[in-house]
């Protein structure tokens, strides 16, 4: 699947609840299957800051010239959260996430987690998940 | 009489504009006052007003409007010095807000009177804007910032706070009632104490002024700092109340027009109190929203809304309890209403989250104070934090949010 194809599938998931809580109800499932971080990657480094729930956040390039992303936090519907991300992130070349941009999560209405004061730190995540990109863009160009 | 009267929230409730809207389809339950009030019609009114009919500077035109402006404004600080039992009214001296008031105070006090090696001392569950500003302050002068310890019940620890007075700080500076765990602080004694060594000591009252009758002259604190939004009133006006005696040794904070007396390119004369420290154009619209609310506040007398509000918070803890699911953040004796819990096990952003859309609105995080936070050693609490308009139904409609959420949660 593509980028594009994961989100929209992301988007067709939560349509079909109309209630918020229900919505959030998915997201708390969806924390549970997140591919956890490796204990010895939960330390401080990995730790993004601008969340008020702690959310750890570990890259790696696997020699298929993509980017692989495990992580944890402390607050379950953060969990839910971050693995969107992941589901949506993980798997691709650093050149794909550094162009994708983020619209499914307004469609799926979480655009509130956007604000960039918002305490989940949505933005703090999405800029982590670049910044390695970049870093692994730049490291296979040299 | 007023305090014979029987208060209750529904007397006030439809006041309250903002209160009638419904967040996620459901009724806004707005519990978190000790971050910002919501305002009374009375007081929405008292801005728009001036803007409309009075609005224009004040203190230096001759003509009608700015009379009649000036007169407003200084009414304004009459009334408050009187309210607050202040023995003048020029000790009244007019800020953004409490954060502005300490910033005031920590600098202009500080650079008069602390040194190098000096004292100063706060307590561990001060707001950041009662912490931060003298930190910076003992960081700058090589000054000593001591900590009064919290006990596990969330109080100020006295023995603790004796034996740091030996230590003759130069300033005291405290909450008096505070932000997360709703402790009322014993600041009575803990003033009387600190004059036996003449230290003067500075009371954060921004989350008491909205709860608690005050009477300055019988608490007899050196300053007294508060924010108006706290207290129903609109945000961008709050209060410096300092003795006379402290404010006119102290050199201005900030410098401009309305606080000179006489200016020379090579000098300044500065004018006197309160003007001193009074420096550019000031909120007046807000200054006058200001009086209107505390006159709403009082119109009803403060003591029968504490009352009120003090069986609300044991109805709610109470409830609270009865769940068998929360664990609270401090049990203070002497407690207003602020209740800071943790739902079982789970995150506070988490059920804070779902709290939220169920239509009830409370803070979750660390409330800007972040060291008393790690004292309990928490992620943060949620805050339920409640004023004048809230009801018994909206503590069951808490109740019901947070069963809903735990059960989300488990
Ligand atoms: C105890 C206490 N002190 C200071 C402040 C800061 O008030 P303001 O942001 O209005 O300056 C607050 C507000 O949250 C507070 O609760």
């Amino acid at each position: 699947m593509t980028i594009q194809e994961t989100e929209q599938k992301i988007v067709d998931e939560f349509s079909a609840f109309d209630d918020w809580l229900d919505k959030y109800n998915l997201l708390i499932e969806m924390g549970k299957d997140l591919p956890l971080i490796d204990a010895r990657y939960k330390t401080n480094n990995h730790l993004i800051s601008g969340c008020q729930s702690r959310v750890w956040l570990h890259a790696e390039l696997a020699d298929d010239g993509k980017v692989y992303f495990t992580a944890d936090s402390d607050a379950v519907i953060t969990k839910g959260i971050v693995n969107l991300l992941i589901r949506v992130f993980s798997g691709r070349t650093p050149d794909e996430v550094l162009t994708a941009d983020m619209a499914f999560i307004d469609k799926i209405g979480l655009r509130e987690h956007l604000s960039p004061t918002r305490s989940n730190g949505l933005i703090s995540m999405v800029k982590q998940i670049k910044l390695y990109a970049q870093v692994y863009k730049l490291k296979m160009n040299n | 009489m007023p305090a014979q009267t029987v208060f209750k929230a529904e007397m006030v409730r439809a006041d309250f504009p903002a209160l009638q809207q419904q967040v996620f389809n459901r009724p806004l339950v707005y519990l978190d006052n000790a971050a910002t009030t919501q305002k009374p019609q009375v007081v929405i009114d008292r801005v728009r007003d001036w803007y409309e009919h009075e609005n224009c500077n004040i203190h230096r035109g001759v003509h009608h409007l700015s009379q009649l402006a000036t007169e407003a404004f200084e009414g304004a600080r009459q009334y408050i010095a009187g309210l607050l039992n202040a023995k003048h009214s020029h000790e009244i001296i007019f800020t953004r807000g409490t954060t502005e008031s300490i910033n005031l105070v920590a600098s202009s006090f500080g650079n008069k009177f602390i040194n190098q090696g000096d004292h100063v001392l706060i307590s561990g569950m001060e707001h950041h804007s009662n912490l931060v500003p003298w930190q910076q302050l003992c960081l700058s002068k090589g000054a000593i910032l001591d900590i009064i310890d919290i006990t596990s019940e969330g109080e100020i620890d006295l023995n603790h706070y004796e034996q740091l007075l030996a230590e003759n700080p130069k300033i005291v500076a405290i909450t008096h009632l505070s932000n997360v765990l709703g402790t009322i602080n014993p600041v009575e004694e803990m003033i009387r104490m600190a004059h036996i060594r003449d230290i003067p000591v500075l009371l954060d009252a921004a989350q008491s002024v909205a709860h608690l009758r005050i009477d300055l002259q019988k608490l007899d604190c050196d300053f007294f700092v508060f924010s108006g939004h706290k207290a129903y009133a609109p945000m961008g006006v709050g209060v410096l109340y300092g003795k006379e005696e402290w404010l006119n040794k102290m050199p201005p904070y900030q410098f401009g027009g309305e606080m000179v007396d006489n200016v020379h390119f090579e000098q300044t004369v500065f004018n006197e109190l309160p003007f001193r420290f009074e420096a550019g154009t000031p909120n007046v619209g807000a200054v006058l929203g200001l009086e209107s609310a505390l006159r709403y506040l009082h119109s009803f007398g403060i003591e029968n809304i504490l009352h009120y509000e003090d069986q609300l918070l044991h109805y709610a803890i109470k409830r609270m309890e009865s769940t068998g699911k929360i664990r609270f953040i401090g049990r203070p004796k002497n407690h207003a209403a602020v209740i800071s819990f943790l739902v079982g096990d789970t995150h506070p952003y988490d059920a804070g989250t779902i709290m939220d859309k169920l239509g009830v609105a409370v803070r979750t995080g660390h409330h800007c104070a972040q060291p008393l936070i790690d004292l309990f050693n928490v992620p943060g609490t949620i805050r339920a934090s409640f004023g004048m308009y809230n009801t018994y139904e909206e503590v069951d409609i808490l109740i019901g949010a947070i069963e809903r959420a735990d059960a989300m949660l488990a």
